[in-house]
């Protein structure tokens, strides 16, 4: 593989181009317009330490997939790989719309980093241009906030404000939305909510969504396909073949997530080892 | 249960004005009976007294008018110069390489150590003032407009930039709102400096201000209205911070704080 340091694609990928901002606010688009997602190679390290090593995923137009792993093993790091905002040493990364073209890709982070000077409504239509107020008010209302919109983010309860960081990815129509951990912070009732609502909104819009989490469970109720990462590699691929919406607690999920966790934990036992000797 | 809540809230309104009111009567006291003479410091009737005649000969308004518009010259010039510079120097690595180093060795000259300079440069006039003034005003301007750009949560802005946001948009929408609380703080620090140095540069020479009507009564003994232009100070300057602090409320509403 040729070693490219920055994939301008991928770049290009994080401005959204005006012509391609659809600002009717309809959520009509369905399944197969998601992005195609494909690494290659991919080798990416901070300094001495590499976090990613010949790291290869493909990953299917339209499908959910969770990376689980213990923190630092890199997973963090991938998903910001695939978002452009880190350059990588080797390998390639495309990210593909059906059409063939350069993909847009957005980004929710783990704070919801809305902006506190603006309000709701400001915060979801930002980058948009003026027009874009009637879409932004449908993306809040599909969130269920909309009359939330005139209100400041610090007014708004956590889970309330992840919400509109989603409402805020959805206004662009994204081909790929990519989630790092954006659930991590909230309470364990907001989190089951925000599930229902993510796995809605990913079947609604026919995005592909590549999920961050650190919670098995989470990444089983929301994912077709889970992955571990290890040691900056990807240890162990599951596909998760229940019908939706999936029950927590029930046989099946409960078999998955014991042999998931084992996966992730098993790679825990393996390093003490290596320290020991 | 409701009358005892309104007294209540009745006394809470009045309690800060209690030490006040006993200073003014303990004053008053000492003043009528002679255990203060009027040459160190008159009764607080003769004070109103002598603010009342300034005001009727129109001398207290049109100094008040003349000292007003020096402080404000000269925060405009100094504070719009220092606001100027440390979005520049905030910005832009280049330009605070080139010069954070300077200003930061000048910041430290205390501004009324170039009294001697002033005076040798611009004479007595009103140069002079706007020059003392303006100097006071820039620094805490400067450096709290740096530190407020520098300190615009990097998370923001790298949100902002995968939204699409870059150059001026980014700018408008991000940093410099997200360094609007510093740089108000900055703007109330020279809004203390400055009456500081309007007063020394009236004091210095001049011939009209507040600063040269307490001078001038201080040349014939008038005590009363040496209080009045000192009273003019302290009022001046309250005024100046209920001014900030309603532009802080107005442009800080998001502001969990301000709610």
């Amino acid at each position: 593989m040729s070693s490219i340091p920055l994939d301008p694609l991928v770049v290009d990928g994080l401005t959204p181009r005006v012509s391609q901002i659809r600002t009717s606010g309809s959520s009509q688009q369905r399944h197969g317009h998601g992005a195609a997602v494909s690494i290659r190679k991919l080798q990416k390290s901070y300094g001495e330490r590499t976090v990613l090593r010949d790291l290869s995923l493909e990953v299917a137009r339209g499908s959910f997939v969770a990376l689980v792993g213990r923190s630092g093993c890199g997973k963090t790091t991938l998903l910001r790989v695939a978002a452009g905002l880190e350059q990588y040493e080797q390998g390639t990364v495309t990210v593909e719309s059906a059409n063939r073209q350069q993909a847009d890709v957005r980004l929710m982070f783990q704070e919801a980093r809305l902006l506190p000077w603006k309000s709701v409504i400001d915060n979801v239509r930002i980058g948009m241009p003026k027009s874009a107020l009637s879409a932004a008010r449908a993306a809040l209302r599909d969130v269920g906030l909309e009359d939330r919109a005139a209100d400041w983010p610090a007014a708004l309860s956590g889970g309330q404000r992840q919400r509109v960081a989603l409402a805020r990815a959805l206004m662009h129509q994204p081909k790929l939305l990519l989630l790092d951990e954006p659930l991590g912070a909230l309470d364990a009732l907001t989190r089951m909510e925000m599930h229902t609502l993510i796995e809605r909104v990913w079947k609604e819009n026919g995005f592909t969504a590549l999920l961050v989490t650190h919670d098995v469970q989470e990444a089983l109720v929301l994912a077709d396909r889970v992955l571990v990462i290890d040691n900056g590699g990807i240890a162990f691929d599951q596909v998760v073949d229940l019908a939706r919406p999936r029950i927590r607690g029930s046989q099946p999920l409960a078999e998955l997530e014991s042999r998931v966790l084992a996966h992730v934990l098993g790679s825990v036992a393996r390093d003490q080892v290596t320290v020991c000797c | 249960m409701v009358r005892s809540q309104q007294f209540r809230a009745v006394v809470r309104r009045a309690v800060p004005w209690l030490v006040p009111i006993l200073i003014f009567a303990a004053w008053e006291y000492a003043a009528r009976t002679g255990l203060l003479s009027a040459r160190v410091l008159p009764e607080p009737w003769a004070v109103l007294k002598a603010a009342w005649h300034l005001l009727q000969t129109g001398e207290l308004q049109s100094n008040l008018k003349i000292s007003a518009g020096r402080a404000f010259a000269g925060l405009v010039v100094g504070g719009g110069l220092g606001l100027l510079l440390g979005l520049l120097t905030g910005l832009s690595r280049r330009a605070e390489v080139a010069l954070d180093t300077t200003v930061q060795m000048l910041r430290n000259v205390p501004p009324l150590a170039m009294i001697p300079l002033v005076i040798l440069w611009f004479g007595i006039d009103e140069g002079a003032k706007l020059f003392l003034v303006a100097l006071g005003v820039f620094f805490p301007l400067y450096l709290n407009t740096f530190h407020g750009i520098r300190s615009v949560d990097r998370g923001l802005i790298e949100m902002a930039r995968s939204y699409g946001l870059s150059g001026a948009s980014l700018y408008r929408h991000v940093i410099l709102p997200g360094a609007l609380p510093s740089i108000l703080v900055g703007l109330r620090y020279s809004l203390g400096l400055m009456w500081v140095l309007l007063i020394v540069a009236e004091t210095i020479s001049s011939s009209s201000g507040i600063g040269y009507m307490t001078m001038n009564a201080r040349e014939f003994l008038q005590t009363d209205v040496v209080l009045v232009g000192i009273l003019m100070y302290a009022l001046l300057g309250k005024l100046a911070d209920v001014a900030t602090k309603r532009l802080e409320r107005l442009c800080l509403r998001w502001h969990p704080s301000y709610q």
